[in-house]
C-alpha cells in the first residue's frame, strides 16, 4: 500500500511536469495555430541555463530567477525571427523550420556545454525526505515539484478567467481577426502567449533538472510525451492539458511500476519481465490509441 | 500530358550518373563512394515513400523512420535466427530464420506496410495538427518496443556479419549491391510514378485539396489515404531491409524521429510532389551532412538554420529550381 501512494506521487510528479509543458504547447497550438516542435527546446534552455547559473553562485532559486526569463526571451525571439512568418503557411512548413530549429539549439548546446550531462544538485533546503505517512517516506524535492505546478495550474485558471490578458488570449483564440479589428495587437499579444508558452517550459526544465541528467536533446523525449498527452487532452484546451498530463504520468509511472509484478502471477519470470518491459514503455500509446478510437478530438477539444 | 524537355534533360541525365557512379569511382580510385551511394540510394527510396505521403497525399507523418526501422529489423531478426540455428516462432507453425533475401526483403516490406495498415488506420480518424502529432507518438511507440526487445539487443541492436543472399548475385560487393539497390529504387520509382498518374492518384491529390468536395463527389477518401499510408509503409520497409544489409546492423535508432524528420528535409529539399525531386533531395541532404561533418562535429548547428531559411524563402525545392516546375499538386 505503502508503494502503492509512492508511485502515485511519482506518477503525479511526472504529469505535473508534463503539464507546464503540454499547457504551454497546447495554448500555441490552439490559439496562433501553428506546430511547434522546438517546444522541447525551451526546456533544455531552462534546464541548462539554471544547472549554470545554480553551479556558479550556488543558489537554486537564483538559478530559476534567471532561467525562467532566459527561456521566455529565447521563446520570443524565436517567434519575432522564425515562427511569426510561417502562421499563415502549411503545417508541413512549420514542422520542417520548427525541426531545423531542433537541431540548431541542440547542437549550440552541444558548443556551449559540451557532450557531457550537466547535473543540478536538489538546493540543501529542499533536500532529505519527510514522513508522509507512517512508513511513507517521501523526497521534499518531488513534494516542492509537485506544489509548484498545482500553484502554476491555478495561477494559469485565474489569468484565463479573471484577468484582461486571458480574456484577450482567449477572444484570439476564438476569432483571431474580431479581436484585431478591436484594437487589439494582436501580434504582440501572440509574441506575449509564445513567451509565456516557453517561460513555461523552462520552469519544466528547472523542475526536472535535479531528477534528469541536463543534456542535450533532452527537450525531445518529454516533447514526444507532451504530444501523448494533448493528443488525448485534446488542442487549445488547458482543462485537457490538466487530465491529459495527470493520465499519461500515472499510466506510464504505475506501468513500469507494477506490470511485473502483476505479470509475474501469471507468467513465468523472464516472459513476465520480457513482456511488461514491452508493455510498460508502450503503455502511454495504447492508451492514446485507445483515446483516439473513442473520442477522436481528445477528452476536451477546445472548439467542440 | 508531355513532360517538359528541361525535365526529360534533367531525369536522363540523373539516370545516367547513376548507372555509370561505380565505374567512374573505381577508375577513380574512390570506391568509398560506391558504398556512400547506395546509401543515397536506399534513402531515396524512403523519401520518394514519404514523398506520396507528404507531397501528393497531404498528410503529414512525422514517423516514417518507424516503417525504415520495421523493415531493417525484419532482415536482421530473420538473420538471427538463421545464424543462431532456432526458428524465428514456433506457433502456430514453425518458421526459420533465413538470409535469402528474396524472401527477407519481400517480409520486410509486408511487415512494414502491415505496421502501417494498423498505425495508418488508427492516425486517419484525424487531421491536421492532431495527425502529425500521433504519427509521431506511434513511431516513437515502436521505437520503445524494439528498446524493450532484450533478445535482439535492445538499445544496441544487432549486428548481422554479413548481407542477405541471392542467387546469381553477390550483395557483399558493393558494386553488385549498388546497382541491386539502384534496380530497386528505379522499380520503386515506376512503381510511384504509375500510381500517382492513376485514378488512385487523383483521388489522393484531390484528397490533399479538397476532402470536401470528393466527398460530394462520392469518394470516401478515408480508403485511398490508408492504401496510400500502406504504400508508403511499404516503400519504407524496403528502404529499412536494404539499410540493414547496406550496414549489416540494425538498431533502435533507425527508427529515431530524428530520421523521420531528416527523411522529411530530403522531401522538402529536393521538390515536394514530384518523384524524382526526393531522389535528388536524398542525395544533396547526404553530401551535405558528410561535406559538413568533414569541416566540423558540429554541423547541425549550420544545417538548422539552412533548414529554416530554405522553408521560408525557397519553397520550391531543387528539383523546381532545375526543371523550373513547381509543386506537381493540382
Amino acid at each position: 500500500m505503502i508503494l502503492v501512494i509512492e508511485q502515485l506521487l511519482n506518477g503525479l510528479q511526472l504529469g505535473i511536469t508534463l503539464f507546464l509543458m503540454s499547457a504551454g504547447l497546447t495554448l500555441i497550438f490552439g490559439i496562433m495555430q501553428v506546430i511547434n516542435l522546438a517546444h522541447g527546446s525551451f526546456y533544455m534552455i531552462g534546464a541548462y541555463v539554471c544547472a549554470t547559473v545554480a553551479g556558479q553562485t550556488g543558489s537554486f532559486l537564483l538559478g530559476l530567477a534567471v532561467a525562467l526569463p532566459a527561456s521566455a526571451i529565447a521563446g520570443m525571439v524565436v517567434e519575432f525571427v522564425v515562427l511569426r512568418r510561417l502562421y499563415k503557411r502549411e503545417h508541413l512548413d512549420q514542422v520542417l523550420a520548427t525541426f531545423g530549429l531542433i537541431m540548431f539549439f541542440n547542437e549550440l548546446t552541444r558548443i556551449i556545454w559540451g557532450r557531457q550531462p550537466l547535473y543540478l544538485d536538489v538546493p540543501s533546503w529542499l533536500s532529505g525526505s519527510i514522513e508522509l505517512l507512517p512508513g511513507l517516506i517521501y523526497p521534499v524535492y518531488r513534494l516542492a515539484v509537485i506544489g509548484v505546478g498545482i500553484a502554476v495550474a491555478f495561477l494559469l485558471w485565474f489569468m484565463f478567467s479573471r484577468t484582461r490578458l486571458g480574456m484577450q488570449i482567449r477572444a484570439g483564440a476564438s476569432n483571431r481577426d474580431m479581436i484585431g479589428a478591436l484594437g487589439v495587437n494582436i501580434k504582440l499579444l501572440y509574441t506575449m502567449v509564445f513567451g509565456l508558452g516557453t517561460m513555461l517550459a523552462g520552469l519544466a526544465g528547472v523542475m526536472a533538472g535535479p531528477i534528469l541528467a541536463v543534456e542535450s536533446g533532452m527537450g525531445e523525449s518529454i516533447l514526444i510525451l507532451t504530444f501523448v498527452v494533448i493528443v488525448i487532452g485534446g488542442i487549445g484546451s488547458i482543462r485537457g492539458a490538466v487530465v491529459g498530463a495527470l493520465l499519461v504520468g500515472l499510466v506510464d509511472t504505475l506501468g513500469r511500476a507494477f506490470l511485473p509484478t502483476l505479470f509475474r502471477l501469471v507468467f513465468n519470470t523472464a516472459t513476465a519481465d520480457a513482456a511488461a518491459a514491452s508493455i510498460s514503455s508502450m503503455a502511454i500509446y495504447i492508451l492514446m490509441a485507445a483515446v483516439l478510437v473513442w473520442k477522436p478530438k481528445g477528452l476536451f477539444p477546445a472548439h467542440s | 500530358m508531355k513532360p517538359p524537355l528541361r525535365k526529360m534533360l534533367f531525369i536522363s541525365l540523373g539516370a545516367v550518373l547513376l548507372l555509370i557512379l561505380p565505374m567512374a569511382a573505381s577508375l577513380a580510385g574512390e570506391s568509398y563512394f560506391i558504398s556512400f551511394f547506395s546509401r543515397v540510394l536506399i534513402y531515396a527510396i524512403a523519401a520518394v515513400s514519404l514523398d506520396l505521403l507528404l507531397g501528393y497525399a497531404g498528410m503529414i507523418s512525422l514517423g516514417h523512420a518507424a516503417y525504415v526501422g520495421i523493415g531493417a529489423y525484419v532482415v536482421g531478426i530473420f538473420f538471427y535466427h538463421s545464424s543462431a540455428m532456432e526458428p524465428v516462432f514456433s506457433f502456430p507453425f514453425v518458421l526459420q530464420g533465413s538470409e535469402n533475401a528474396l524472401l527477407v526483403l519481400p517480409l520486410a516490406v509486408v511487415a512494414s506496410a502491415f505496421a502501417a495498415l494498423v498505425i495508418g488506420a488508427l492516425c486517419l480518424r484525424t487531421r491536421g495538427m492532431h495527425f502529425i502529432m500521433i504519427t509521431l507518438a506511434f513511431a516513437q511507440m515502436i521505437y520503445y518496443f524494439f528498446v524493450s526487445l532484450e533478445k535482439y539487443g535492445g538499445d544496441d541492436g544487432l549486428s548481422l556479419y554479413s548481407r542477405s543472399t541471392l542467387p546469381g548475385v553477390d550483395l557483399g560487393d558493393d558494386v553488385q549491391f549498388y546497382y541491386f539497390c539502384l534496380f530497386l529504387l528505379f522499380g520503386f520509382v515506376f512503381l510511384a510514378w504509375k500510381l500517382v498518374h492513376s485514378r488512385f492518384g487523383l483521388v489522393i491529390r484531390g484528397g490533399s485539396n479538397n476532402q470536401r468536395r470528393l466527398q460530394a463527389l462520392g469518394i470516401s477518401s478515408y480508403r485511398y489515404q490508408l492504401a496510400c499510408f500502406v504504400i508508403a509503409g511499404a516503400g519504407a520497409g524496403l528502404a529499412g531491409g536494404l539499410l540493414a544489409n547496406h550496414t549489416e546492423y540494425v538498431s533502435p535508432g533507425l527508427m529515431h524521429w530524428t530520421l523521420s524528420g531528416e527523411l522529411m528535409v530530403m522531401v522538402l529539399l529536393g521538390g515536394l510532389g514530384t518523384l524524382f525531386g526526393p531522389v535528388l533531395g536524398a542525395a544533396v541532404f547526404l553530401l551535405l551532412e558528410e561535406i559538413l561533418a568533414m569541416h566540423t562535429e558540429h554541423w547541425m548547428v549550420y544545417m538548422g538554420p539552412f533548414l529554416v531559411i530554405v522553408v521560408i524563402f525557397a519553397k520550391r525545392g531543387l528539383y523546381g529550381l532545375i526543371t523550373g516546375e513547381g509543386n506537381s499538386n493540382g
